[in-house]
């Protein structure tokens, strides 16, 4: 029962996390006209974040025991 | 190879093959051993999300906006960390309350209400329609591509053609065929369709599979990988702008309502609903979703952004749509097999989308539009009908027929002027207007009949005013001037720019104003005045639906029925046989043998009314069992009351479930310390009736001897001297009796003095045959000593050991024959430890004894004649000396042939091996 709540708090936080990480004003930081290995800034910048968030949804859901 | 009759085969097979799918997960299903019980393929039935509007249309906003397509992936990423919140609670009031739509779902909350059913019904059909027309706009887009291929020709505008000569007319009669095979076979009491959410399963791995395999051909196969096409793109100075920024035409406000946007559509869209919440299976999938399915949206988005910028930049200037990007890239590179798998990826979006939408949808028409109407309207006739669920079945299919036309209509009014993502957003923001009834519905119980329908209202009509309308306006159905003007020239009421808000793009601008109206409408209304007893149960409900352990609709009924008029009832919407069955169950499971011996209790009418809640919709169940039940109305302190109930209950009962597992668990304890006093109280009385026998018989000889001595005063010396040597060696055996009883006393109690050393059992055996030695000369024995010399040292009490080997000689001595005795001592080393032999030749041990002898005052002897000499505690504390330093002490023994004692000890432990 603890466990649960304790995952459900943690998947609010990456909801929260989330909600600063695509808005205004961090997402202007990477607006700007900067390549990263060729690809701008911006795009990696999403792809990355984004799959920062689905890995730890899934580490917080997936995992056994603590 | 790519022409018309390789298009239609490889279509058809593809339906065939899904069509296959669905039958083999229904029998399945049937049988008990579902296919869809894995989170896995929930994830992926969920990535019904994806239409062709992600399939074709993300590419060609890309072509516009640049990322501006990713919010729309984002929100739903964002929402599913909160799934486990919300999905979890409204899968659990659906379960419980039989919810089988979200019509049904919004109708149930405020009071069952059947006008709020209806209206949500309606939004949901209007605001799904362009959706729908989509998807045809879609398809029959690709079809027509790959028909003129290899020659890349738009689309032309079908709206010239007269409809029967228009292909996407018969696109949507195709669907609206394999849908109505697909989803309306038979009828189910839950409405939740196995087969079908396998079948949607593959269809998400195919357009994923199909997908990728473009973006990988675009990015790799025509490019050198992504850094490559942003190069090419960077040189062009209008494709720079669209990698790199957020759209100046959206903004960051854009980008917020999108989020926003998709993000309530994930919980909002009906085809969602049924996917996530009326199909689901078992609760705990939606851990894996949680992820998956944004893990999904991610990589069916990676390529997204290459593709369209391929595209632009192979087409440039050509006129080539950007939405068809996906399917004209390969064609364009005459890669035919490419295109035809793109072909049937995108066939998979669309049938997806259209299959579970047009069912999710023709439930509520069917549950919450046209039942009521029916029963309102024929109520005497219905009530006369011997079987409905025919005609159930019938308004299914026909709603799935009508909506699939009122899909095409919207694509010949409205569809060819705009993007699929424009269209897309349509339908979004009409669902968005579920959003303040549902979730009020959810967490706030203030929320009132007359505050959802006035929120709904006025949210429906705004979004109809500033989306819809102008959708139709700007594909020429009505005057622009309508857009620039404003109605009858009132410039502050231009639907874009309602009074004068400018600066917004539409879609921030409809969802800002039709919020505002929505919620300031729900809130206003409903904290009018308080909710009535309907309203108020519902709610508890509905709000606490993580707090009740069970169902507790029954609770809220009262009134008078009859088990006969219920079954016939519910026969008359499942058919007769479906029916019987459901009440035999429910008879098995409150222990009755037959239906008759049922009582009509609220239970049962409640039973009865969530039975037909699955077929036809909450508020028409409600108004059906009404009619053969004579309800008494509950007031609203009364219900107040029963929930009240409810709910302590459960608490008092889980506090009460608490200590009495405590109680359990200290009788456990009590019991087992109990049966522990006893058997300790049983030894002590053993001990003592053992002790006292033992004490009783040297006091006795002593006592004689000295009477004896006294009343006889002429006893000769020599005599006399005998006695009293009797005396002193009967009072020996006594101090040793009593020495050796506190002994074992002591070793037992924990308490005993124990010094372990390091030692050489070599020479602890040694020193023990040398002090016994007179006892074998006495006897005229000999001792043979076989000891292995060098051997590592174990850990040991000395003097315990030397009272142990001074036990087992003496104790061989006893039985050795007099003059002939043999006693041979052994040392050897084992792997683990030393082991000692006391081997004699007397009369051995019999086999039945060789355990007794090692139990306390027992002595193995025929008779008490020939009782051995001794306490009978020899062995017994021998045993436990050798088991406090971790060895064994055992004997072996042929009668007849001697018996050998043994104990082994283990090495110290700092010697090794």
């Amino acid at each position: 029962m603890r466990r649960g709540i304790l995952t459900g708090e943690r998947l609010v936080a990456v909801f929260l996390c989330g909600c600063v990480l695509f808005n205004y004003p961090l997402l202007s930081l990477f607006d700007r006209r900067v390549d990263l290995f060729g690809i701008p800034l911006i795009y990696v910048y999403v792809f990355t974040a984004w799959a920062g968030l689905i890995a730890l949804m899934a580490w917080f859901t997936e995992r056994r025991g603590e | 190879m790519l022409n018309g009759p390789v298009i239609v085969v490889a279509s058809l097979l593809y339906l065939g093959l899904l069509f296959a799918i669905a039958w083999w997960g229904d029998k399945r299903a049937d049988q008990g051993r579902s296919v869809i019980s894995s989170p896995t393929i929930y994830a992926l039935s969920m990535a019904v999300y994806c239409t062709t509007w992600t399939f074709y249309g993300s590419v060609g906003r890309a072509a516009v906006s640049g990322i501006g397509f990713l919010p729309i992936y984002l929100g739903p990423t964002l929402v599913m960390a909160l799934g486990w919140f919300l999905l979890l609670k409204m899968i659990r009031t659906a379960k419980a309350n039989r919810i089988t739509s979200i019509a049904d779902f919004i109708s149930s909350r405020y009071g069952k209400s059947l006008l709020l059913g209806g209206l949500v019904t309606v939004i949901a059909v209007v605001g799904i329609v362009p959706y729908i027309a989509l998807q045809l706009k879609a398809v029959s887009g690709s079809v027509s591509l790959l028909l003129n291929y290899p020659e890349i020709v738009m689309p032309g505008r079908s709206t010239a053609l007269p409809v029967f000569a228009d292909m996407s007319f018969y696109i949507a009669l195709i669907l609206a065929a394999f849908t109505i095979v697909f989803g309306t076979r038979h009828l189910d009491a839950t409405e939740r369709h196995e087969g079908m959410v396998a079948a949607i399963a593959l269809e998400s791995v195919v357009k994923l599979l199909a997908f990728l395999a473009v973006g990988l051909y675009v990015t790799y196969g025509i490019y050198d990988g992504f850094a490559d096409i942003f190069q090419y793109a960077a040189d062009d100075d209008r494709l720079r702008r669209l990698s790199t920024a957020i759209p100046s035409g959206q903004g960051y406000t854009g980008w917020f309502s999108l989020t926003l946007l998709a993000g309530l559509a994930i919980l909002f869209l009906p085809r969602q609903f049924q996917i996530a919440v009326v199909e689901n299976v078992n609760e705990s999938h939606l851990k894996r979703a949680a992820w998956l399915f944004p893990l999904y949206l991610l990589l069916i988005n990676l390529f997204v952004l290459p593709i369209a910028l391929g595209g632009l930049l192979h087409f440039s200037g050509q006129g080539v749509d950007a939405d068809t990007f996906v399917l004209t890239l390969p064609m364009a590179h005459h890669q035919e097999g490419l295109a035809l798998l793109v072909f049937i990826g995108g066939l998979s979006a669309a049938t997806g989308m259209v299959i579970v939408e047009t069912i999710a949808l023709s439930t509520m028409v069917c549950n919450d539009l046209v039942m009521p109407a029916l029963i309102h309207l024929r109520g005497a006739a219905l009530a006369e009908a011997s079987d409905l669920s025919r005609l159930l079945l019938r308004i299914r299919r026909g709603a799935i027929l009508v909506i699939l036309l009122l899909g095409y209509l919207y694509f010949r009014l409205a569809g060819e002027a705009y993007a699929l993502v424009a269209i897309g957003l349509i339908s979004f923001a009409a669902v968005a207007q579920f959003a303040p009834a549902m979730i009020g519905g959810m967490y706030w119980r203030g929320g009132t009949r007359g505050g959802a329908l006035a929120g709904l209202s006025a949210g429906s009509l705004v979004w109809a005013y500033t989306l819809l309308l102008p959708s139709f306006a700007k594909s020429g159905w009505l005057a622009t001037d309508f857009l620039t003007q404003g109605p009858f020239g009132f410039n502050l009421l231009r639907p874009q720019q309602l009074f004068g808000l400018d600066g917004l793009d539409e879609i921030s601008h409809c969802l800002f104003w039709s919020f505002f109206a929505n919620i300031g409408a729900y809130v206003a209304v409903s904290i009018m005045r308080s909710p009535t007893a309907a309203e108020a149960s519902q709610a508890r409900l509905f709000v606490d639906a993580l707090k009740y352990a069970r169902p507790v609709g029954a609770a809220l009924w009262r009134g008078l029925a009859k088990v006969s008029d219920l079954t016939a009832l519910v026969g008359r919407f499942l058919g007769p046989q479906r029916a019987e069955s459901a009440f035999a169950d429910y008879a098995k499971r409150h222990g009755q043998v037959a239906i008759d011996a049922l009582e009509a209790d609220a239970e049962l009418v409640h039973f009865a009314e969530s039975l037909l809640a699955g077929t036809i919709g909450s508020a028409s169940a409600r108004v059906m069992v009404a009619s053969v039940a004579k309800e008494e109305p509950l007031s609203a302190s009364e219900v107040m009351n029963i929930l009240d109930e409810a709910s302590q209950l459960r608490s008092y009962s889980r506090e009460l479930e608490r200590k009495s597992r405590e109680l359990e668990a200290a009788t456990r304890d009590l019991k087992s310390a109990n049966e522990r006093l006893q058997e300790l109280d049983r030894v002590k009385d053993d001990i003592m009736s053992s002790v006292t026998h033992e004490l009783r018989t040297p006091l006795t000889s002593i006592r004689a001897f000295t009477e004896m001595l006294r009343d006889d005063p002429k006893m000769r010396l020599a005599e006399r001297e005998r006695f009293l040597g009797l005396v002193v060696s009967e009072s020996d055996r006594l101090a040793r009796l009593i020495n050796q009883t506190l002994d074992l006393a002591k070793i037992e109690s924990g308490n005993a003095d124990w010094r372990g050393s390091a030692l050489d059992l070599k020479e602890v055996i040694e020193q023990s045959v040398a002090s016994t030695s007179q006892l074998f000369n006495e006897k005229g024995a000999r001792v043979e000593l076989d000891l292995q010399s060098g051997l590592p040292s174990i850990l040991a009490d000395r003097d315990r050991l030397i009272q142990v080997m001074l036990n087992l000689l003496s104790n061989a001595v006893k039985f050795l024959p007099l003059n002939a005795g043999r006693v041979c001592v052994s040392l050897r080393a084992g792997a683990q430890g030393l082991e000692v032999g006391v081997a004699d030749n007397g009369p051995g041990i019999r086999v039945q004894d060789q355990q007794v002898i090692f139990e306390k005052f027992r002595q193995v002897g025929d008779s008490l004649t020939n009782k051995p000499a001794g306490t009978g505690l020899g062995l017994p504390i021998s045993r436990r000396i050798i088991e406090h330093f971790g060895g064994r002490l055992w004997v072996d023994s042929v009668p007849g042939e001697g018996a050998t004692f043994r104990f082994f000890l283990p090495f110290a432990p700092d010697n090794g091996v």
